[in-house]
């Protein structure tokens, strides 16, 4: 048991909760930001797998992981914008669009990929990480903490950055009545289609980033599926965050924990079945809706369309 | 259809001209979907007209064809009606599959020692049952925090579809694996002890469970007070509670009855076709027929034929992509693409008056400085 | 003062069943107060939509300072100096009120919330009002909220501020502020357009006066012509512009005849008590005022009015009262059977029926026919549907065409879908389920509201003929003080969540009295 408590086995647990969590913080923002404005992102699965796929080709032929990251963005853009014209344009129904956009990013990644590599996976050479001298050297922290890839400090300012644009933009202010009371937003006149289509497009770029950040430094190969349900945990956190891009950084860290628990335990020779590895982040969204969501804060006009002159 | 199910629009069209434009409307999206497809086809480098041959072909038309889309259909309809009810009440029952999976573990895994243990048919309800208690608690957690508490029922059934799917692997691993494969799988029951079928074919009667299913659906969703209440519930919460409708009561029960005949669906596809169950086996009809529900406007009845369509497809599918050398997940795109285009097509409204602007209400739409 | 600031001309617009203005002309002057009268349904809103760009006009023009301007959206609205102030408040109740003031405004991408500050005071204090910049909208009293929404305008540099029926949210002592507020923007410059059905405020502050009357121009009376017509003349002028010949048969309404003032004949009623509330406390959300130790009576064929400023949980004791929010406390008698924990079914089987205010979100059902609809309390229950459930069709059918009969629902028939019809119809569905099969007590909620004055007529009188001979006893829960005088027996005021007095509906200073109670004076009973 003291095992646990080994450097070893905490360095390999906070390296993985970061590993794990960091997908579920560029996932957890974008969709933070969509349910700021009332779009129900649904389909943020398929947004991350898309990414995933873009990024890993384009990290595999373009050479560099940040092509790869780039391509998981423009990916995400992509499906952002169909899913900004038939929800927001078009006002159809959220949550159909949104199964719709998870069932074309699960079949249509898992048929490319086995179209362009059959069952070879090729694989990725690790991202580089930037050690920050000094901070590197603490026990524990300084090697999981401390040397990340410049990629992971991106995701720290990204918090901050979301923040600011919520709190200190017009943009932000736009975005949050768009949510809560689109009528005051559209009698103020500001187009509400405008700020819930910036939205979605940010949600989708962001979604994107997390499945390239997945694919490209996490696992550094792709896989059909290989989301796995993360980006309908990326939906839990956004909600339980109540509006709040900090909240959304601790809660993307507690789930990747426990993304990473099963792989840590194994470092120091614990052997956990995999299913039951499987099973923990889920049954962790279920503890914690169950223990928390009576207080989670979701927009009041969330999931309606808007349509000037309706009362 | 912001607030829950679908509306079900009535025309005042003459009865030929309605059943023409249903029609239609639920086939347009399917032949759209069918020709981006062959658009697809073509990119890949296959022959669109080969492929869907092969399709209908080995789906439909060949002994082992239609034989087997009746076999596939069973559990289909079962599930099928299982989401109309939830979906009628508004209660958006994604976690079908990890439903399914479960049910069938538990069947699977009870079978040898329940079918050792008593007669045939005692056996085989008994399972039954077992499916059926197994899919429809599964629902339970989420639906009672969705009745209390309020929470979106899309994200815990998800949650617990997972779970489930884990589950159930853990158990076919664990205390119900078959000591004589080295694979991971249940102890297997003899064909004798499973569900009966017809003389000469491979159908075994699980196809009428399912049509009764589908028929006992649509009479108490369409003719009685029970399928009223949900589909009050269903089309304004607030209104259900303005007529003192028990909402957490219909919550609760509705979750349970959906839950259930999933339950039933895999009960009846391990008793029926397998006999056994292996571990990481998930043939996932949840997710695809979620699309063939709504196109089927939430109607039992209408279910069936897009559902036998399905089943063509899911048969011919894998022989058709085996031909070609394609995945069979090219068959999930279709479907993919069967639901984006069906959101679509509610664009086309039903009445004449709202398709005779379509130009215009298209064009209005899309500026997004628009007003009705 | 020649140049219109405004000039609507030759506005047309068309709904799918109505015409809602049909080749209307408007002027609106700067330093007037220009009020639109008419009644519901006239097309004065729709008129004003369409000059603060939230609707199109099929055609028509729009003038600013004499050239015509495009006005596709609010965003046109604002930048032309329109400000508008709606019926249904357009703030965000989870900003602060700068963040309120700030919305929409044209500016940084950075918000520069010092500058904001600075405008906020600058043009609250022009308006006199006195109201934190920081304070949680949401939690102000509706009147400063309607405030927070003229300094709003005000801050956007609007030059033409229109008000929406603004007095339907406030209590008398309030309307008397907004007149004043209204006179001093109007003698900086403003243009102020009043809108309202409500002859005696409006014409109190009105300078120049127009009518629409079922989607036309109807009449118009200029500064010089108001001087010189007596306050009496004036009335009669203009209910004859509103209602064309049938001025007579409808001018006996409170609202467009006379002052608010009581019946004066005081009815007597039994003794038996067909309601009664003791200490009564229910459950209440987090932005909600709840109901908080309501106790009161009322008696077999009794009106039993409501009153209150909107938002003191007049909606929240409607719920109690019909069984859709859980009592925490207290007894909930009718007649003499104790109720409190029993549900909507129930209750409305003993005949406690509820005519809710939200016809479309609540009270009916769009997606089903009338005759579900009109049925819809009764799901499952004989006649109607067999003992195993089954649905029978020919009863349904039946009664939905009789009750659709008795209350005027026009319809095509019993099979028609409710969200098809028109408001008004809509209204009589409700009215039409909540009134049949035996009724014993039926609470209203703002009954009348947006119902134009013929079928408004119609459901007073039903009411009074109800409760006539003691049969059928009513709360009425209404803003509308000049209904509830002209209907009630007694009136209880809600303030805050609590009855802040209950008073008897005779005498002189009634209306005083409940102005009072309607801003929190008087507390405790106060029945004379």
């Amino acid at each position: 048991m003291s095992e646990l408590l080994s450097a070893t086995f905490l360095t390999a647990l906070v390296s993985g909760a970061i590993l794990a969590g960091l997908p579920l913080l560029f996932a957890g923002l974008g969709e933070l930001v969509g349910e700021q404005s009332g779009i129900l992102g649904i389909g943020m699965e398929g947004y991350m797998l898309l990414g995933a796929y873009a990024g890993f080709n384009g990290a595999l032929y373009g050479g560099s992981p940040w092509v790869g990251m780039l391509c998981g963005v423009v990916a995400g853009l992509a499906i952002g914008s169909v899913v900004m014209l038939l929800s927001v344009r078009l006002g159809l129904d959220q949550v159909v669009v949104g199964i719709g956009v998870i069932l074309l990013g699960e079949g249509l990644t898992s048929l490319l990929h086995a179209v362009q590599f059959g069952a070879s996976y090729p694989r990725l050479g690790e991202m580089n990480d930037l050690p920050i001298p000094l901070l590197s050297r603490i026990p524990v922290l300084g090697e999981s903490v401390f040397s990340q890839p410049l990629i992971f400090w991106a995701g720290i300012a990204l918090v901050f950055m979301v923040r600011w644009m919520l709190r200190s933009t017009r943009w932000g202010l736009d975005l949050r009545a768009a949510g809560e009371k689109p009528r005051a937003l559209d009698a103020a006149g500001v187009s509400v289609i405008a700020v819930r289509s910036w939205a979605v497009l940010v949600s989708g770029a962001l979604g994107g980033l997390g499945g390239a950040y997945l694919a490209v430094v996490s696992a550094g190969v792709f896989v059909a599926y290989m989301t796995n349900g993360l980006g309908f945990i990326a939906i839990v956190v956004a909600m339980l965050a109540r509006g709040r891009p900090g909240w959304v950084l601790g809660g993307s860290l507690i789930f990747g924990l426990c993304l990473s628990v099963a792989t840590a335990l194994q470092v120091i020779g614990v052997d956990v079945p995999t299913d039951i590895v499987y099973m923990l982040p889920f049954l962790a969204v279920m503890v914690a809706l169950a223990a928390f969501a009576r207080r989670s804060y979701l927009p009041a006009a969330l999931g309606v369309p808007y349509g000037r002159g309706e009362r | 259809m912001s607030d829950g199910a679908p509306s079900r629009p009535e025309s005042a069209a003459p009865r030929g001209g309605r059943f023409w434009s249903r029609m239609l409307r639920a086939l347009g999206p399917v032949l759209a979907a069918l020709a981006v497809g062959a658009l697809i086809l073509l990119l890949l480098g296959r022959d669109p007209l080969v492929f869907y041959g092969d399709l209908f072909r080995a789906g439909l038309v060949s002994a082992s064809g239609w034989q087997g889309m009746i076999t596939r259909l069973a559990p289909l309809l079962l599930i099928g009606t299982g989401f109309i009810v939830a979906f009628r009440a508004g209660l958006w029952n994604i976690g079908g599959d990890g439903q399914f999976v479960l049910s069938a573990a538990f069947v699977a895994g009870l079978a040898p020692a329940v079918m050792s243990s008593v007669s045939r048919p005692t056996g085989l309800v008994l399972l039954a049952l077992v499916g059926m208690v197994v899919g429809g608690g599964w629902t339970l957690l989420p639906a009672l925090l969705k009745a209390w508490y309020g929470i979106n029922e899309i994200i815990t059934t998800l949650m617990m579809s997972f779970i489930g799917i884990n589950l159930a692997n853990l158990l076919i691993k664990g205390p119900w694996r078959s000591a004589e494969t080295t694979v991971p799988q249940t102890g297997a029951v003899p064909l004798s002890d499973l569900l009966p079928r017809f003389g000469g074919t491979t159908i075994h009667v699980g196809i009428v469970v399912g049509m009764l299913s589908v028929l006992v659906g649509w009479y108490v969703l369409d003719r009685h007070a029970v399928g009223l209440r949900l589909t009050i519930l269903g089309a304004n919460p607030r209104a259900a509670v303005h007529a003192g409708l028990h909402v957490k009561r219909i919550i609760v029960v509705t979750f349970f009855v959906s839950g259930a005949l999933i339950g039933l669906a895999a009960a009846v596809e391990i008793l029926g076709v397998w006999g056994y169950m292996r571990a990481d086996w998930n043939p996932g009809f949840g997710l695809a027929l979620f699309a063939l529900v709504f196109l089927a406007r939430l109607s039992p009845l209408a279910m069936v034929p897009l559902a036998a369509f399905y089943a063509v497809l899911e048969i011919g599918g894998h022989e058709a992509a085996r031909r070609s050398g394609l995945d069979y997940d090219f068959i999930l795109v279709l479907i993919a693409l069967v639901l984006l285009f069906l959101a679509v097509s509610q664009l086309l409204g039903s009445s004449r008056d709202e398709r005779r602007g379509l130009a215009t209400r298209l064009v209005a739409r899309l500026n997004p400085r628009r007003q009705p | 003062m020649d140049v219109p600031a405004v000039e609507l001309r030759g506005i047309t617009k068309v709904f799918p069943r109505v015409v809602a203005n049909d080749r209307v002309d408007l002027c609106l002057f700067g330093g007037e107060i220009h009020a639109l009268l008419g009644e519901n349904g006239a097309g004065k809103s729709t008129l004003m939509h369409i000059l603060a760009g939230v609707l199109r006009p099929d055609s028509g023009t729009v003038l600013i300072d004499g050239m015509p301007v495009k006005m596709d959206d609010p965003g046109d609205a604002r930048a032309h100096g329109i400000g508008m102030v709606y019926q249904h408040l357009t703030l965000v109740p989870g900003f602060t009120v700068l963040e309120n003031v700030m919305l929409g405004g044209r500016g940084t991408f950075r918000l520069d919330r010092k500058r904001a500050r600075r405008a906020y005071l600058e043009s609250a204090g022009s308006l006199g009002a006195d109201i934190q910049p920081d304070a949680m909208t949401g939690d102000l009293p509706l009147g400063r909220q309607q405030q927070v929404e003229i300094i709003k305008a005000l801050a956007s540099g609007a030059r033409v501020l229109i008000l929406d029926e603004p007095t339907a949210l406030l209590a008398p002592a309030e309307v008397v502020d907004l007149q004043r507020a209204m006179r001093s923007l109007s003698e900086r410059g403003m243009a102020v357009v009043l809108i309202s059905h409500k002859l005696p405020e409006a014409l109190e502050v009105a300078d120049r006066v127009s009518v629409l009357r079922a989607g036309r121009a109807a009449g118009h009376l200029t500064p010089d012509e108001l001087r010189n017509l007596s306050s009496e003349r004036t009335r009669e002028v203009v209910v004859r512009m509103m209602f064309g010949d049938d001025a007579d048969a409808l001018s006996d309404l409170a609202e467009v005849s006379l002052p608010a003032t009581s019946i004066g004949v005081r009815r007597t009623l039994p003794e038996k008590f067909a309601l009664r509330l003791d200490g009564v406390s229910a459950t209440r959300e987090r932005q909600e005022t709840g109901v908080g130790e309501v106790s009161f009576e009322v008696r077999r064929g009794e009106i039993f009015g409501v009153a209150g400023v909107e938002g003191n949980g007049q909606r929240e004791l409607a719920e109690v009262l019909a069984g859709q929010r859980t009592v925490t406390s207290g007894v909930l008698e009718f007649e003499g059977e104790d109720v409190t924990h029993l549900g909507v079914s129930e209750r409305e089987r003993r005949g406690l029926r509820f005519v809710t205010e939200d016809r479309m979100g609540e009270g009916t059902v769009s997606s089903l026919p009338v005759s579900i609809n009109l049925l819809l309390k009764h799901v499952g229950r004989r006649p109607y549907w067999t003992r195993g459930g089954r649905t029978v069709r020919g009863a349904v059918r039946k009664t939905a065409g009789e009750i659709m009969q008795e209350f005027d629902v026009r319809a095509p028939s019993p099979e028609t879908l409710c969200g098809t019809l028109s408001g008004g119809n809509i209204q009589k569905v409700v009215l039409g389920r909540e009134l049949s099969f035996a009724p014993r007590l039926v609470v209203y909620d703002k009954p009348t509201q947006g119902l134009d004055a013929r079928t408004t007529r119609a459901l007073r009188l039903r009411i009074q003929q109800m409760a006539a001979g003691h049969e059928v006893a009513a709360v009425l829960i209404s803003s509308d003080l000049d209904e509830l005088l002209a209907l009630c027996d007694r009136i209880g005021v809600m303030y805050r969540g609590s009855l802040a007095g209950i008073v008897e509906n005779s005498g002189p200073d009634v209306v005083e009295r409940l102005g009072r109670l309607m801003l929190g004076g008087d507390r405790g009973r106060a029945v004379e």
